[in-house]
């Protein structure tokens, strides 16, 4: 370990994050465009078509704008929280990706506990959202953010829960080990989507939930409540919460290929599929959930509040619980519980 | 290479600090150790200094500070450095269980309180000097007998040659399934009575707050989803210049 080692170790994990951050962004870009686009397409709309050939740099488009216009700070806001508000925000969903695996070993830490480390990151986007609500020192952000956090929080809930089946199937928490431990000779009949259903609907509608995504999008509500805990925010600190946000949705879609759609295994498990490069299968399965989510943007109309309410801790709180006592008694049962192997 | 007897973790704990890459349970280096060692020592110390003095500062702001949203805000600065400890000392299920249970929910709840409750904390400290005598001698005391404590703390000789369970080497088993392993085995009941001490602690805590106010109309959704067209519009034929 001489200096070299250590500032050549360094280099190298900061290139690798940059350009995992550059992809991610990019990707993000392009992702939001789609959602744009499938919500227009149901509607029978055109969607973005302006900037660019078929609108394909709408989304730079609308960084620049929102970069380029003139910040607002209320003057009885609380002006260092009230900055610091987006920043958590998007610091935080972006620093869940340092352990998301893209391919076999390509991951910035390939961590014992990753699984634990996407879900207390996530459960950390709940501050992003009450400090800025908060330090508008402003009613309805307030109000807003206090829904919003009430939301976030419980469909963690649910999803600890189905974290722990799948879990409890892989026997591990690190992430490439969950992905390894669907790599079957069943291919896609092998992965987790399939023997653990219910749970893949209820990560799937939860992750929405605390994503803030439509129809669970209590706190923006834009037909009612103006925008909830962002009411008074504009240009970068509310482009950093945008992002954020829809970082924290790609979060969640790559989460739930690895759990459930087997990461970047190839879903037929012989010659001719095997050689396509893993990454690809990765970022086609995160892109299948996200156009599922997309499309219930577009197909579903708002919950109210208390039915949201109701869905996460009368509905999904007791499915998920009764789903991990079946789950391991039917591991115990047939022998494959993680130490029984 | 005599280095790595005096100063051990030296090496593990390096690589956590650069970005916990993966299986580091912060043991002894794996027989890798280089020559330089006192510079990832110092990469090391540096860190546990870090870490260690934004929690002490976070701790007294939590107490220094005239805002009460800040100073959970500040516990909750103190709660992630206190991971990052965690962190550095190779015991990363309890990092990251401390980030999810205190940070993601506790100190939610207690955001929530605070935010909700209309305290004037200056007009609470206005008799601040009158109650300062007393509140200085109860402070005293509990000094006075955690340095007892903290002095007279030896660790039992006979315990580091009789540990409860083997200790299974890092390689082999890592930092969750040891703790599980120990928890469901030995200390079975334990954890058992811990679990059900939590219920009946949520259970009362329902109890006590739980209101049946009468009068009050609710949705019973599954009523509303079994209402069909013959249940819910009634077809009246209404007389000419009478109504119903």
């Amino acid at each position: 370990m001489e200096l070299g080692d250590i500032l050549l170790a360094v280099a190298i994990m900061l290139g690798k994050s940059l350009l995992l951050l550059v992809a991610l962004l990019v990707f993000i870009a392009y992702a939001l465009y789609a959602d744009r686009k499938v919500w227009a397409a149901v509607q029978l709309r055109r969607g973005p078509n302006v900037v660019g050939p078929w609108g394909l740099l709408q989304s730079f488009a609308d960084l620049l704008k929102f970069v380029l216009k003139e910040p607002v700070i209320p003057a009885p806001a609380n002006k260092g929280m009230f900055l610091l508000a987006p920043l958590v925000m998007c610091t935080l969903s972006l620093a869940a990706w340092a352990v998301i695996p893209l391919n076999a070993g390509w991951v910035i830490a390939d961590i014992n506990v990753g699984i634990l480390y996407i879900f207390a990151i996530s459960s950390l986007g709940v501050y992003g959202v009450i400090m800025g609500g908060w330090a508008s020192n402003s009613k309805y952000p307030f109000l807003g953010a206090l829904r919003s956090a009430a939301q976030m929080v419980s469909y963690e809930v649910s999803i600890g829960f189905v974290i722990v089946t799948v879990l409890m199937c892989a026997g591990t928490l690190n992430l490439s080990g969950i992905v390894e431990s669907q790599n079957t000779s069943l291919g896609i009949l092998g992965w987790y989507w399939l023997p653990l259903f219910p749970m893949f609907v209820v990560f799937f509608i939860s992750a929405m939930a605390e994503t803030n995504r439509p129809p669970f999008d209590l706190p923006e509500a834009e037909s009612e409540l103006v925008a909830g805990y962002m009411v008074e925010y504009s240009s970068t600190p509310y482009l950093l919460f945008m992002l954020g946000e829809y970082v924290a949705i790609m979060t969640m879609c790559a989460l739930g290929t690895i759990m459930f759609l087997g990461g970047w295994l190839s879903p037929i498990p012989f010659a001719p599929f095997t050689w396509v490069p893993g990454v690809i299968w990765f970022v086609l399965k995160a892109s299948f959930l996200f156009i599922l989510i997309a499309m219930v943007k577009a197909l579903v109309p708002r919950y109210r509040y208390d039915q949201l309410m109701r869905l996460g801790w009368k509905v999904f709180l007791p499915l998920s619980l009764a789903m991990v006592v079946i789950v391991a008694g039917v591991l115990m049962a047939t022998g494959n519980a993680p130490g029984m192997r | 290479m005599h280095l790595r007897r005096v100063v051990p973790s030296g090496f593990g704990i390096y690589r956590q600090a650069i970005g916990f890459p993966s299986g580091s349970h912060g043991h002894v280096g794996r027989g890798r150790s280089r020559g330089g060692l006192c510079l990832s020592m110092t990469v090391t110390a540096a860190f546990f200094y870090l870490f260690a003095t934004i929690t002490i500062a976070s701790g007294f702001m939590v107490i220094a500070s005239r805002n009460p949203v800040q100073s959970v805000l500040f516990l909750i600065l103190a709660f992630v450095n206190a991971a990052g400890l965690f962190l550095m000392m190779g015991a990363e299920f309890l990092a990251m269980i401390l980030v999810i249970v205190y940070v993601g929910a506790v100190a939610v709840l207690f955001l929530f309180v605070v935010m909700m409750l209309d305290v004037d904390f200056a007009a609470l400290r206005q008799g601040f000097l009158q109650y300062l005598p007393f509140g200085a001698l109860i402070g005293i005391v509990l000094l006075i007998e955690l340095i007892f404590v903290v002095s007279a703390y030896v660790v039992d000789p006979g315990l580091m040659r009789a540990p409860a369970v083997p200790i299974p080497a890092p390689d082999v088993m890592t930092n969750t399934e040891a703790l599980g392993q120990v928890l469901y085995t030995r200390y079975f009941y334990f954890f058992q009575t811990a679990g059900l001490i939590l219920l009946v602690a949520m259970i009362g805590a329902i109890v006590l707050t739980l209101r049946e106010r009468v009068g009050v109309r609710r949705q019973n959704i599954s009523m509303q989803n079994a209402r069909t067209q013959e249940t819910a519009v009634q077809v009246r034929k209404v007389p000419f210049r009478q109504g119903i």
